[in-house]
């Protein structure tokens, strides 16, 4: 089954593409809610599963597209490494690497350890024609040929159906210690970003409801050393939080209403969008509830120097995501014509191409 | 490309780059082309129709439309450091200087992000940026000369990279024009861009895709405390058994660089810095961070390295100290280049767990090859960088050199690794492209470029090998880290 897997993948997306007739890929479908509707015959790269190679003293991991997330976590913590990129899950157990390398989102250490595309070190993909193709590699340091293995990140699926991603690992922090302080927003993005700029083990940030919450992440002296220079109480009342925010299971992110998510550099000032935020990675993301005016929370973002995008619920019918400048979409149409000429790999699901 | 000769073409353009205003300045003599004919790589040469030297964004922009329309090559060119050949001119085209582009025009401590011009060396970052406690961290040991513009088209490393991670880990936004002449700003200064990654395929593209006007980059806090550490072992393979310790106790090191016994030898010579003759490999490492955090990981590091059979373990106890322990690093080439001519550095990157055996092999050729070879690398990567001496006065040493050079790479294809870790393709390695990748691969790559430069006038003949040249070449494919037929002669 396995074996068979990218020939039979391959011979199916040519036989797509000479009929041109829209494919839908899938993973473990925990983010079909996000980018617009998935439109096609549905492909489950779920089957498409397993460990390629770890090795942890070479910090890198090789894995194929279905494997599941939780299962790809499981094997790192045993070496004590993990993705640093702090992946959410959105779904029980179910999301798959492939998808979470799409959807390209990262978790709450993003601002302090780096994305989901800085840690692809390498991807095989089937492309529109129905080539199986490899880029980058398994090691760390490449540059050989345009990094065509990050570009895949973020882009949906849009460009190739990933088979197969090499990542760089990291070691898991040892000590971990969650501060709180009773600050308003503006302090809050203030003091986050001053502490960025210092050698601190920061690795996530949260404001939300007047309360910040910074988790500190590293050697055990460091955590403590750390702990005493920026003050704060210890967080005890939230267990489990970060891992709950990750993965929007917070009070914060219940019910219907949709959810938008705006990313700004860092230290943009508060925001008048029309809703009270939750901000995370030290000001540069932040969260709202709310059928909020799409016009005006997109010209707000950009104005920032940053962009918004209508991240889960609410009516899509004004796009998902900020439209892009006319240079940079005529590279995007190029990019997608060239990957995928008949236009069948999640067409639509990001923007209109 | 149009039917005018050379001389007409370079006539024609000269008058239109004069009729600018305010008009950059431009070279057209041979006299005054001939510092332009080659990079780092200095083995190749060309000259130019014309080198000019824009003040602005605005004349880059219009230099590249003024190209675009007569259809001729624009090859960018920042300090021209580059040892892969990516900045050697064409001769039926014009080569574009940055180096008039060299102001920071912007830095933002609390943001942490400075936006400079594409000449703005590597090094005038950090030291515009360390009053503020922050640092660039991509610091390629040419970083006194070389150039940021240029470090975003080659994806420059540096020692550090193993925790800091190379240019694109780095760089916020890049501002230039495409292929067409139009302004593109890609990436930006959040966190996250909507759309492709656009700025992953411009860090590393060579000056194929876009021709770099501005560059916003990332700066990260300076650390409070740092150890550097030389440890002396017997073996290469013991070092390289060290490195994975180290990391596998789950210490992410600043730096982890290794010399050989030839480098040794040479250092002993000129530096004297006293290490037992035994000593087949030097490891140094350095950890850096907050002082309780460095506290931490130099102890275990240190217990690591004696554990691990290190014969002689020193530790700086100040900064005179570790520049002394980096100068056996820093001035391994230069010691050696003092007793050969010429040296050819080869670039590539294998799994880890490889080195041993690799570097046996590179042995081995050297004596086959009479061509003596020292290795300083970054043992933290595994991003090796063979260095081959040869006398480019004795006929055929070159062609030997470059031709065990090849070998190397290939072997770094062999066991699963790359033919490039930090230096680029450029125009050295073109040929090895079409090792490491199949013709679809080779082909997307075209892809891409087209996407940008759909003309193809930005850095023709660079960095990706035409399907021909691949055919011709009889270009192998690699998967997997099978071994393809190594008793089979080649080149």
């Amino acid at each position: 089954m396995a074996a068979d897997f990218i020939p039979d993948l391959c011979a199916r997306v040519a036989a797509a593409s000479a009929a041109r007739a829209p494919l839908s890929l899938r993973g473990g479908g925990t983010k079909d809610f996000y980018g617009h509707e998935p439109r096609g015959e549905r492909v489950e790269m779920a089957g498409y599963s397993g460990i390629v190679a770890y090795e942890p003293k070479e910090l890198v991991l090789t894995v194929r597209a279905g494997t599941p997330l939780v299962e790809v976590e499981k094997a790192l913590a045993a070496e004590r490494q993990m993705l640093a990129f702090e992946p959410p899950h959105y779904g029980s157990g179910r999301a798959t690497i492939g998808g979470m390398v799409a959807a390209g989102l990262s978790g709450p250490r993003r601002p302090y350890a780096g994305a989901v595309r800085d840690f692809v070190l390498g991807t095989r993909v089937v492309n529109g024609k129905g080539e199986d193709l490899s880029f980058g590699g398994r090691v760390i340091k490449n540059v050989a040929g345009y990094d065509v293995s990050r570009l895949m990140a973020g882009a949906l699926g849009t460009l190739g159906a990933i088979t197969e991603v090499s990542f760089k690992v990291l070691p898991q922090p040892v000590s971990e210690c969650t501060l709180s302080y009773q600050i308003d927003e503006a302090e809050a993005t203030r003091r986050v970003n001053a502490w960025a700029g210092q050698p601190l083990p920061v690795s996530a940030t949260a404001w939300f409801a007047g309360r910040l919450l910074v988790r500190l992440a590293g050697a055990e002296s460091a955590v403590r050393a750390a702990r005493a220079k920026i003050g704060g109480d210890e967080a005890t009342d939230l267990p489990d939080f970060w891992t709950a925010l990750r993965d929007h299971r917070i009070a914060f992110f219940s019910g219907e209403e949709p959810v938008w998510r705006v990313s700004v550099p860092q230290t943009t000032p508060p925001m008048d969008l029309g809703a009270t935020p939750l901000v995370e990675w030290g000001g540069g993301l932040r969260w709202l509830r709310g059928a909020l005016d799409p016009a005006r929370v997109r010209a707000e973002a950009a104005r920032a120097g940053g962009h918004a995008t209508l991240f889960r619920g609410g009516d899509k019918s004004a796009g998902v995501f900020q439209p892009l400048a006319p240079a940079i979409l005529k590279i995007h149409r190029r990019l997608k014509a060239a990957f995928d000429p008949a236009g069948i790999l999640n067409p639509g699901r990001m923007y209109d191409l | 490309m149009n039917a005018l000769s050379r001389p007409s073409v370079k006539e024609r353009l000269r008058g239109s780059l004069a009729a600018m205003r305010p008009a950059p300045t431009v070279f057209a003599d041979d006299e005054d082309l001939k510092p332009f004919e080659t990079d780092g790589y200095i083995v190749r040469r060309a000259t130019p129709l014309l080198a000019v030297l824009p003040e602005t964004e605005a004349q880059v922009g219009e230099v590249v439309r003024l190209c675009r329309e007569a259809g001729v090559p624009v090859v960018t060119r920042g300090a021209g450091t580059g040892i892969s050949g990516g900045a050697i001119p064409c001769e039926d085209g014009v080569l574009l200087v940055v180096s008039k582009l060299r102001r920071i025009l912007a830095l933002d401590p609390l943001a942490r992000l400075a936006s400079v011009q594409p000449g703005v060396r590597n090094l005038q970052v950090s030291e515009a940026a360390a009053p503020h406690g922050l640092f660039y961290a991509p610091d390629p040991s040419s970083q006194m000369v070389c150039s940021i513009g240029g470090n975003v088209a080659e994806n420059a490393g540096g020692v550090h990279c193993l925790k800091y991670g190379f240019t694109t880990h780095n760089v916020a936004a890049v501002r230039g024009f495409d292929g067409e002449g139009e302004a593109i700003e890609v990436g930006g200064p959040a966190l996250d861009a909507p759309g492709y990654d656009l700025i992953a395929l411009v860090n590393g593209s060579e000056g194929n895709l876009v021709v770099i006007t501005g560059v916003t980059v990332r700066l990260v806090a300076l650390p409070e405390a740092t150890e550097t550490m030389l440890a002396a072992f017997p073996s290469v393979r013991a070092a390289a058994e060290a490195v994975g310790e180290i990391i596998g106790a789950g210490i992410i090191p600043a730096a982890l660089e290794m010399m050989d016994r030839i480098v040794i030898e040479a250092c002993e010579r000129f530096m004297g810095l006293g290490f037992p003759r035994e000593a087949d490999a030097l490891l140094l490492a350095e950890v850096d961070g907050g002082r309780a955090e460095v506290d931490d990981t130099f102890a275990r590091t240190r217990a690591i390295l004696a554990k691990c059979g290190a014969t002689e373990i020193r530790v700086a106890r100040d900064e005179a100290e570790r520049a002394n322990l980096w100068r056996a690093r820093k001035g391994a080439f230069t010691a050696l280049a003092t007793i050969h001519p010429d040296y050819y550095t080869i670039d590539g990157t294998i799994p880890r767990r490889c080195l041993p055996e690799v570097l046996d092999r590179v042995i081995e050729w050297s004596k086959e090859y009479g061509l003596t070879v020292g290795n300083v690398f970054h043992a933290g990567d595994g991003n090796i960088h063979p260095c081959i001496f040869f006398d480019s006065g004795v006929p055929g040493d070159l062609e030997k050199s470059e031709e065990f050079g090849a070998r190397i790479l290939e072997l770094c294809i062999e066991v699963g690794g790359t033919i490039t870790g930090e230096h680029g393709v450029g125009i050295e390695k073109l040929k090895q492209m079409c090792q490491q990748f199949r013709a679809p691969e080779i082909a997307a790559f075209h892809d891409v470029k087209r996407a940008f430069d759909p003309a193809g006038i930005l850095n023709p003949g660079k960095a990706v090998p035409t399907l021909n040249r691949c055919a011709e070449w009889g270009g192998m494919h690699v998967r997997g880290g099978a071994v393809p037929r190594p008793s089979i002669p080649r080149f």
